[in-house]
């Protein structure tokens, strides 16, 4: 971020950061319980946010947060909640009733070592397929990942932006390295910075269907209390929000759900390269990791070695096309992990050209060096 | 490709003596006040006393890619289990710090030993500002923070009604390293030949 006239460098954490994101972006409702490595976006916005005007609820679980934060949502409030591990855990029912009923919504979860209580001052990437596939049922999500301060920032803002736009639950997935870590960093005006609020019906509420298809795929949502009828079911359901089983109405529905992702794609997929120009061997990281991968990417760089990094700001929908572009462009790719080979498991699926994979997975609570990236840089 | 410069402070001790506080506070100087990039890590237990605590900053004229230390070139130990912990990484022309009370096998000679709980006791009244008064020597002896940049983050970052106390313990420190000449330290004999290679 260049530094324009007025604005002057402060340090920041990562959890702070997404606070300012947040703040930033119109949140204005907050639900949480606070857990390690994620309390700091509790406790700032329980001061921040009565100062905008806004509302904080300490829950009794994360059960209960998750159904706040859809509510205030319906009532047209832009919500978030935040979390770890096990919280993410108890968030997945509700989780899916965000997407299923399309109340936009974003959910932080800062990665710790699990499985359970697990290590909570350790970070982790473990919750990765979790938050693609934890709560049940065929639904549509999409899942950010963050790797700095600054994103932190940014990919919060962008995160409400694409809830509001495409009416879906949005995770963003920190990590307890990142969210822990201070920088100086320079934030942009708030008149630099692009918000997208949900589109509200047009019509007269005696005209409104609140799920009905439209050219975008996603319907005109009107907040409870505007005077436009609104009902809301966990079950699936017709344009005017009742339930329905007709196999038509059903698979109308569902595949609108799915649709509006596909065709967001573009939109929605952010990446970024580092050195791939004429790269012949690549890591591809997400997540505090991104940057272990950049500093061996340099390093092995200074050794000759043709190496570059692609970095997945999004997660999912996964970002097929530049990651299968860039397994065409490299004779090997290393995918550094702190867990077992979640991401790697998509790569391999998008791995048409049989590109030799080498997974680097590190699982004890402490993040992969550069080190241990160049290994293999220099080994391939 | 250039390689950028990074210089890296590990500040080391046990949970409850103010390690993190005392890296936030340094990290807020140099980044905020002073306007350098600047990245701050720690890790910690789980338990709220007592285990071992570390905070690092990385210090670099371009934007800082991985996080953590690689190198250390300034360590502080306020334990002895610290310092055997945190010691390993510690550059060979790199430098030392400790509690002289509370350290008492220093590991190499390139090592400067102040009384910061003693001080911190005798000068302020409170054990509790023994951190501040380590800050005050790392970061006077570091040449990487402007003392000024150091009291203006520090009246910013410790909380209300302790003000005062905190910017004496801070000054304690600034004094206490004024007195020591890092030149005469013996310099490694391992550093001159390894640059050579």
């Amino acid at each position: 971020m260049e530094a324009s006239e007025g604005q002057k460098k402060i340090l920041l954490q990562g959890n702070e950061a997404i606070v300012h994101g947040a703040l930033a972006a119109g949140c204005r409702f907050f639900a949480g319980y606070p857990i390690t490595p994620a309390s700091e976006i509790s406790e700032i916005l329980s001061v921040k946010l009565p100062l905008v005007g806004g509302t904080f609820i300490q829950m009794e679980d994360e059960i209960a947060s998750m159904g706040a934060i859809i509510g205030a949502s319906l009532a047209g409030v832009k919500s978030m909640t935040a979390t770890s591990g096990p919280g993410f855990s108890l968030i997945q029912e509700n989780l899916g009733y965000a997407c299923i009923t399309e109340v936009p919504c974003v959910i932080v979860n800062v990665m710790r070592g699990g499985p359970s209580t697990g290590l909570p001052t350790n970070v982790a990437q473990g919750d990765v397929l979790m938050a693609r596939w934890g709560t049940h049922g065929d639904h549509p999500i999409i899942v950010l990942s963050v790797s700095s301060v600054s994103e932190c920032f940014s990919v919060t803002i962008k995160a409400f932006n694409l809830s509001e736009k495409f009416r879906v639950p949005v995770i963003i997935l920190s990590d307890e390295v990142v969210a822990h870590t201070r920088e100086s960093v320079i934030l942009p005006n708030q008149n630099e910075i692009q918000v997208f609020d949900r589109i509200t019906p047009s019509v007269p509420p005696e005209w409104y269907k609140p799920y009905a298809e439209n050219n975008r795929g996603v319907p005109d949502m009107a907040a409870v209390g505007d005077g436009y009828r609104h009902h809301v079911t966990g079950l699936v359901h017709d344009e005017r929000g009742f339930p329905t089983q007709q196999p038509k109405e059903v698979e109308q529905f569902l595949n609108r759900l799915h649709n509006k992702i596909t065709k967001g794609f573009s939109e929605i997929v952010m990446t970024k390269s580092f050195e791939m120009e004429d790269a012949e061997v690549c890591v591809i990281a997400y997540g505090s990791v991104a940057r272990s991968a950049m500093r061996a990417v340099k390093d092995a760089r200074m050794q000759g070695i043709k190496a570059g990094m692609v970095q997945l700001v999004t997660l999912f929908p996964f970002p097929r096309k530049v990651v299968d572009s860039a397994l065409r462009q490299c004779k090997a790719v290393i995918i550094p992990e702190m867990n077992m080979g979640q991401i790697s498991r998509e790569i391999h699926r998008v791995n048409q050209a049989g590109t030799r994979i080498i997974k680097h997975n590190r699982i004890d609570g402490h993040l992969i060096t550069p080190s241990e990236i160049l290994k293999h840089l220099i080994s391939v | 490709m250039k390689s950028s410069t990074r210089y890296e402070i590990r500040f080391s001790g046990s949970g409850g003596q103010g390690i993190i506080t005392a890296a936030v506070v340094m990290a807020d100087a140099i980044g905020a006040f002073d306007g350098k990039n600047v990245c701050q890590t720690q890790s910690y237990g789980p338990e709220a006393r007592g285990g071992k605590s570390k905070a690092e900053l990385v210090i670099s004229d371009s934007p800082i890619d991985y996080p953590k230390a690689l190198q250390v070139d300034l360590l502080l130990a306020m334990t002895q289990a610290a310092c055997d912990a945190y010691f390993f990484d510690l550059k060979t022309d790199g430098l030392l710090i400790v509690d002289s009370g509370l350290v008492e096998q220093v590991p190499t000679s390139r090592a400067v030993s102040l009384p910061f709980t003693q001080i911190a006791r005798q000068q302020i009244g409170r054990e509790l500002v023994a951190n501040m008064v380590a800050l005050g020597a790392v970061g006077y002896l570091s040449g990487q923070v402007s003392m000024e940049s150091l009291h203006s983050a520090l009246l910013a970052r410790v909380p209300k009604g302790t003000e005062e106390m905190n910017r004496k313990a801070l000054q304690a420190g600034i004094d206490a390293a004024t007195k020591i000449d890092l030149s005469s330290l013996p310099r490694s004999i391992i550093s001159d030949w390894e640059s050579e290679l």
